[in-house]
């Protein structure tokens, strides 16, 4: 399978490719032109083909795949944040349309496919169940180089899966207080008060692209 | 950008990624975020654990239509495209801000609290109140204590209060335990974008007196 982008000027495709610095080697790289090659979509992180084949190819079998492993677990997910079953079967399609419609702004170096639908269905909840906006961060603004970074998504990837390890490693009262979090039964003052949180040991994990940040910001 | 010394606390910032703090919280800690590349990549951090706790979600059986009702919601239309983003113009207020205020800070409807001190409440959710507040430099917010959680941002200029020196792009977080009584510094005028979760408690007679007034 041989995906080719041509990419001509400071298109909207370039901008989606994200902003990183371009020296590694699974891309071959010819002026004017990027093509990634079959290597870079089998290290591809996992589900995060099926949302570049969204963006790029319109994939409706793609779309079926994170359909059938997504779906139900938003649902799951809503229901556990108190939505009655028929809302959250409802939400989760939204979602899921959301994750079609936006697939351009997934960049896989900053975020799993897993982290960016949770994005989304957390802010589906807070404008369905809370019925409040969220004010959101400005993005940083993209380089005149935009292009995906395959070696920061695999990096990302593996910070991800070892967070998942820490995370299934804590004593199940600790695990339960984070999902309690996420689930939206502690209020921001019983999260502020709660000693019982491993913030620390979170953070530590998963230091997401801090470094890389800095860098591009310089 | 000036350093940043004061940075948004973990308890937020997940509460933030979690999506339960109050507008108002969240419009401060998006408006830092956007400031502070540190506190940037700790939500985003903290995105991953919301990522994790989606997907160890308990999977709930989806009706069997519901795939086609979802490609129906989409319509056939093709993913956006991403628009192209260009470095924009520098400005006193985030984005975020921007989108409450109706622009920059020159599109502030300022109201007079006396003493020089200016403020304009933007509009959020009941559970707590956002506003943006003008101190010229010199002058003091009236000594307060605090009932609930504070969170204060500072866009321009800088203020001095007993536990530290706060500038543009620090947050103070106050709780119930503090009683400060910040000072702008002297010279350009403080500007801060402050939320509370209840009233603010003055210590002194007339500025209690005012304060229904004012709404602060």
């Amino acid at each position: 399978m041989n995906i080719q982008m041509n990419i001509v000027g400071k298109t909207g495709a370039q901008a989606a490719l994200g902003s990183y610095s371009a020296n590694h080697s699974l891309c071959v790289r010819v002026p004017g032109k990027v093509q990634l090659t079959e290597k870079d979509q089998s290290a591809s992180p996992q589900w995060a083909t099926e949302i570049l084949a969204i963006r790029d190819r319109q994939d409706q079998v793609a779309f079926a795949r994170l359909f059938q492993h997504f779906a139900p677990r938003i649902k799951g997910f809503l229901i556990k944040s108190g939505s009655p079953a028929d809302v959250a079967e409802d939400c989760a399609q939204e979602v899921m349309a959301t994750v079609w419609r936006k697939a351009a702004l997934f960049d896989p170096s900053r975020a799993s496919a897993s982290t960016w639908i949770f994005t989304i269905a957390r802010n589906k909840r807070i404008d369905v169940v809370r019925r409040e906006r969220r004010p959101e961060p400005e993005d940083l603004p993209w380089g005149p180089e935009a292009e995906a970074d395959q070696e920061d998504a695999l990096a990302l990837e593996q910070e991800t899966e070892r967070l998942s390890k820490a995370i299934s490693a804590l004593p199940e009262k600790q695990r339960a207080l984070i999902q309690r979090a996420y689930y939206g039964d502690l209020s921001h003052r019983e999260l502020a008060e709660e000693t019982g949180l491993p913030l620390g040991t979170i953070k530590s994990r998963i230091r997401l692209a801090l470094d890389r940040l800095r860098h591009e910001m310089k | 950008m000036s350093q940043i010394n004061h940075h948004l606390t973990d308890a937020l910032l997940m509460a933030y990624s979690a999506g339960t703090l109050p507008e108002a919280f969240s419009l401060v800690v998006a408006t830092h975020i956007s400031m502070c590349d540190e506190c940037r990549a700790q939500a985003g951090s903290f995105d991953s654990v919301g990522g994790q706790i989606l997907d160890d979600a308990t999977s709930e059986a989806i009706s069997d239509d519901a795939l086609a009702a979802t490609l129906r919601l989409i319509g056939g239309a093709a993913p956006e495209p991403r628009a192209p983003s260009t470095r924009r113009a520098p400005s006193t207020f985030p984005l975020p801000l921007q989108d409450y205020v109706g622009g920059d800070v020159d599109a502030v409807r300022w109201k007079r609290l006396g003493g020089g001190v200016r403020q304009m409440i933007l509009p959020s959710s009941s559970e707590a109140s956002v506003r943006l507040l003008y101190i010229p430099g010199g002058a003091a917010v009236p000594d307060h204590g605090h009932r609930g959680t504070e969170l204060t941002i500072v866009l321009q200029g800088a203020f001095r209060d007993e536990t530290d020196r706060f500038g543009v792009g620090d947050i103070e977080v106050a709780t119930e335990d503090l009683e400060h009584k910040p000072v702008a510094e002297p010279g350009v005028a403080c500007i801060c974008l402050a939320a509370t979760d209840a009233p603010l408690k003055f210590n002194s007679v007339i500025p209690r007196m005012l304060q229904p007034l004012f709404k602060i």
